[in-house]
C-alpha cells in the first residue's frame, strides 16, 4: 500500500509539492531558530560559568546576600584548608579562588602626577600555581591582543578598550586605587603586560586581570578570596548533579540559626550552583518556555496551512475519492490512505528542512553572528558573537511540527469524506 | 512713665536670664576646640566585623584649612602620609611612591577602615562657619550638664545636613553628637568616652565614632599626646614633603 501510494504523491505532483514546501520551510525554520537559541542560551552560560559564577560557587554567607556589591570585607577567609577540603570531598570538580574587586586605574605622568584614569573592575585569579585550571577556563592566551599574559607576580592585563583610553602599551606601569578588606585606601602599582578581549562587552570595558597573589597582598587579604568557583572537568554544567553536590556541602556546613545574621554564622561558607548564582534560574526558565511556544507556533501555522492544503486538495481530488467510495472503498481505508499520504509527505519534508536547516545551523556554528555593534552598552555576561549550537534534538526537533502539522491538517480536512452520501455519489459524478 | 522703664530695662535682663543662643554656644565650643597650631598623636582602635585593629598617626595641623598626617602603625600603613591644603586632599603611598589626590566619590571612602571618611577630615573644623544652631533641650549625659543643640547646615554642599549635639554646660565641649542626611537619616554618631584639660582648653581625649550604614562596633580614637600652639615649619604644608 506504501509503494502505491508513494507512487502516486511521485507521479501527481499537484498533490504533494505545495504541501512538502510548506513543511519543509517550516521544519528549516524550527531547526534553524532552535539551534540559534540553543547557542545563545550555552553562550550566556559558558561566560557566566567562565567569568562569573563558574558551575558553583563557595562564598560566605554575608557575601552571598550581597554579592552583587562585591563586599571583600566578607570575603572567605583560610581558603587554603577549604580548597583542601573541597578538592578532597568533590575531585569531579576543578576548584579555583577568584577575589573580584572595583576600584580606580591611575596612570602617572612622568612627574608621578595623574595623567589618566578610569573605573575598573578587577579579577584576582590563580595564574602561577601548578594545579591551576583558570588560564584554560579564561582563555587567557588566546583572548590577549597585545603583549602577552601575565607570567610573574606585579604584572596585569586590561581590557582593550580600557587601555586605548587610557593609552596604556604593554610595558607601562599603572597604579590600582582599590579599598582593602579592611576598607582602608589601597595603592598598588603594577606593570600593564598585555590587553585582553573576551568578546564580552562588560569584561573588555574595563576590567583588569592579576594574579591572586598580588590581589591578595594589594587587598589585604592574605589567605582569603571572595569566592572559590568549582568546574566539571567537562566544562559543562550538569545541574542535577552541581544541586546535589551544593546541598550535600550547605548540609554539611549548615550551622543552627545561620538563616538569621549572626556574626558568627555569617562567615560560614555557603555553596551555590550557576542557576541560583547568576540569576539565570528565571532566564533559562523563559527561554525553555519561549522555545516551546516557537515550536507550537509552527506547528499551529503549518497546521492551518496544511489543512488548507488539504481541503484545496480534497476539493481537487473530489472525484477521485468519490469513484473510490462508489467501487465500494471503506471511507476509513480511504481517510487512513490519506493520512499515510500526509506521513509520508511530512516525512520527506521534515529530512528536507532537517538536513538544509543544520546546514544553515552548522555555518551559524562555525563563523557566528557579531553583535558587537548593538550590544556597546551590554552590561550582560554575554558574548557579543552568538553562535548556533548543534545538538542531538536539533537533528528531530524539526519532525515534531513537521509530521504533526501535516498529520493534523489531513485529519481536520480529511472529516469531509466522512460527510459524503453514497446515494448522491452518482449524482455528484455525473 | 515707670512702667515702660521698667519694659525696657526688662528685655536685656531676661535675655540674660535666658542665657546664651544656639550660636553663641556654638561659638562657644568653637573657641574652646580650636587652636591655630597643634601637634597630635592619636590612635584608632577600629573594631571591624571580624577584628580590631589599631591604627596610630602623627598629625600637625594649622589653621582650619592645613594640616598633615603621617601614619606610624601598622606595619603595612606606616609612612603613608596625608596632606589637606584647603579643600584639596593628597594620599602619597611608599609602596608605590605615589601621591594621589583623594576627590570625588573617594573622599567618601573611609580612613584606614575607621568609621570615618576623608570627607569628614575635609570638613571645615569652624562649626559656626557652616551651621546655624537652636537650643532644643536640655540633658544630662555622665552627671555632666549639656545643651542639646540642633545644627542646620547654611549650604547645600555640606557632609551633614544637620546635627544634634550635647554641649558641656560648663566646659563647652561636644560630649555627643548626632550626624544626619538630608534626608533625616542618622549616618553617624561621636561618644565622647574620656575629656582632657589641655592649655586651658577641655578637649575630647578618647570619642567612640560609630558610622550606623556598617557593620562593626565603631572607631574609638584616642588622642594619646597633643602639644598647642606648637611650631610648625612651613615645608610640612606642600606636597613635596610628602616624599620625604
Amino acid at each position: 500500500m506504501i509503494s502505491f501510494l508513494l507512487k502516486g504523491l511521485l507521479r501527481d505532483r499537484s498533490r504533494s509539492l505545495f504541501p512538502l514546501l510548506t513543511v519543509f520551510l517550516g521544519v528549516l525554520l524550527t531547526v534553524v531558530l532552535h539551534s540559534w537559541l540553543n547557542g545563545s542560551v550555552a553562550s550566556l552560560i559558558l561566560s557566566t560559568a567562565h567569568f562569573n559564577t563558574g558551575h558553583v560557587r563557595v562564598l560566605t554567607r554575608a557575601y552571598a546576600r550581597e554579592a552583587n556589591q562585591v563586599p571583600n570585607d566578607l570575603a572567605l577567609l583560610g581558603i587554603d584548608t577549604l580548597i583542601a577540603e573541597l578538592r578532597h570531598d568533590y575531585p569531579d570538580l576543578l576548584w579555583t579562588p577568584r577575589i573580584k574587586f572595583g576600584g580606580l586605574l591611575d596612570v602617572p605622568d612622568e612627574k608621578g602626577e595623574t595623567r589618566a584614569q578610569i573605573p575598573v573592575s578587577g579579577l584576582g585569579i590563580d595564574l602561577f600555581s601548578g594545579a591551576t585550571p583558570e588560564p584554560r577556563i579564561l582563555d587567557l592566551r588566546d583572548a590577549i591582543v597585545r603583549g602577552r599574559p601575565p607570567l610573574r607576580r606585579g604584572e596585569m592585563v586590561i581590557g582593550e578598550e580600557g587601555a586605548q583610553k587610557l593609552h596604556l602599551e604593554p610595558g607601562d606601569t599603572a597604579t590600582l586605587i582599590s579599598s582593602t578588606m579592611n576598607g582602608s585606601m589601597s595603592i598598588t602599582n603594577f606593570v600593564i603586560v598585555g590587553t585582553v578581549r573576551f568578546g564580552i562587552v562588560a569584561m573588555d570595558r574595563g576590567t583588569v586581570i592579576a594574579d591572586l597573589a598580588d590581589v591578595q597582598q594589594a587587598l589585604d587579604m592574605e589567605n582569603g578570596a571572595g569566592e572559590i568557583l568549582g568546574f566539571s572537568r567537562d566544562d559543562l554544567y550538569h545541574e542535577e548533579r552541581t544541586d546535589i553536590i551544593a546541598a550535600g556541602f550547605n548540609a554539611c556546613h549548615r550551622i543552627p540559626g545561620a538563616d538569621t545574621l549572626s556574626r558568627g554564622s555569617s562567615f560560614s561558607p555557603v555553596m551555590g550552583t550557576l542557576r541560583t548564582e547568576s540569576g539565570l534560574s528565571d532566564y533559562l526558565e523563559y527561554v525553555g518556555l519561549f522555545s516551546g511556544i516557537i515550536i507550537g507556533i509552527f506547528v499551529l501555522a503549518m497546521s492551518v496551512v496544511l489543512w488548507n492544503a488539504g481541503l484545496t486538495g480534497s476539493l481537487r481530488r473530489y472525484g477521485e475519492i468519490g469513484i473510490r467510495l462508489a467501487v465500494g472503498e471503506d471511507r476509513r481505508h480511504i481517510y487512513l490512505a490519506l493520512l499515510v499520504e500526509s506521513l509520508m509527505i511530512g516525512l520527506a519534508g521534515s529530512l528536507l528542512g532537517t538536513a538544509l536547516g543544520l546546514a544553515v545551523a552548522w555555518y551559524g556554528q562555525v563563523k557566528g553572528l557579531d553583535l558587537g555593534a548593538i550590544m556597546k552598552g551590554a552590561t550582560l555576561m554575554m558574548p557579543t558573537l552568538i553562535r548556533a549550537q548543534i545538538t542531538p534534538f536539533t537533528c528531530v526537533i524539526g519532525f515534531i511540527p513537521g509530521m504533526l502539522a501535516t498529520f493534523l491538517g489531513t485529519a481536520i480536512s480529511g472529516i469531509g469524506i466522512f460527510r459524503r452520501q453514497t446515494a448522491q455519489l452518482f449524482k455528484e459524478l455525473e | 512713665m515707670i512702667r515702660p522703664l521698667v519694659l525696657l530695662l526688662g528685655i536685656p535682663i531676661a535675655s540674660m536670664m535666658q542665657g546664651p543662643s544656639g550660636d553663641e554656644i556654638l561659638m562657644r565650643v568653637d573657641r574652646n576646640m580650636f587652636t591655630d597650631r597643634k601637634i597630635s598623636e592619636s590612635r584608632m582602635i577600629i573594631h571591624g566585623q571580624r577584628d580590631t585593629r589599631t591604627v596610630g598617626s602623627k598629625s600637625w595641623q594649622r589653621g582650619t584649612s592645613e594640616s598633615y598626617t603621617e601614619f606610624l602603625a601598622p606595619a603595612r600603613d606606616k609612612g603613608t602620609k596625608m596632606l589637606k591644603l584647603k579643600d584639596m586632599l593628597w594620599e602619597y603611598s611608599p609602596s608605590t611612591d605615589r601621591t594621589i589626590m583623594i576627590s570625588g566619590h573617594m573622599l567618601r571612602q573611609s580612613v584606614m577602615g575607621s568609621d570615618l571618611s576623608y570627607e569628614d577630615m575635609m570638613e571645615d573644623p569652624h562649626l559656626p562657619d557652616i551651621y546655624s544652631a537652636t537650643i532644643a533641650s536640655g540633658e544630662v549625659i555622665d552627671g555632666r550638664e549639656c545643651w542639646v543643640l540642633d545644627l542646620k547646615a547654611k549650604k547645600e554642599d555640606i557632609a551633614y545636613d544637620h546635627r544634634r549635639a550635647w554641649v558641656d554646660k560648663e566646659r563647652y565641649l561636644v560630649l555627643r553628637e548626632n550626624l544626619y542626611a538630608r534626608s533625616g537619616k542618622l549616618l553617624k554618631t561621636a561618644d565622647v568616652r574620656e575629656v582632657m584639660h589641655v592649655h586651658d582648653h577641655w578637649l575630647a581625649k578618647i570619642v567612640v565614632y560609630r558610622d550606623v550604614l556598617k557593620e562593626g562596633d565603631g572607631t574609638e580614637f584616642h588622642i594619646d599626646n597633643v602639644t598647642m600652639d606648637a611650631d610648625i615649619p612651613d615645608y610640612l604644608f606642600s606636597k613635596a614633603a610628602l616624599r620625604r
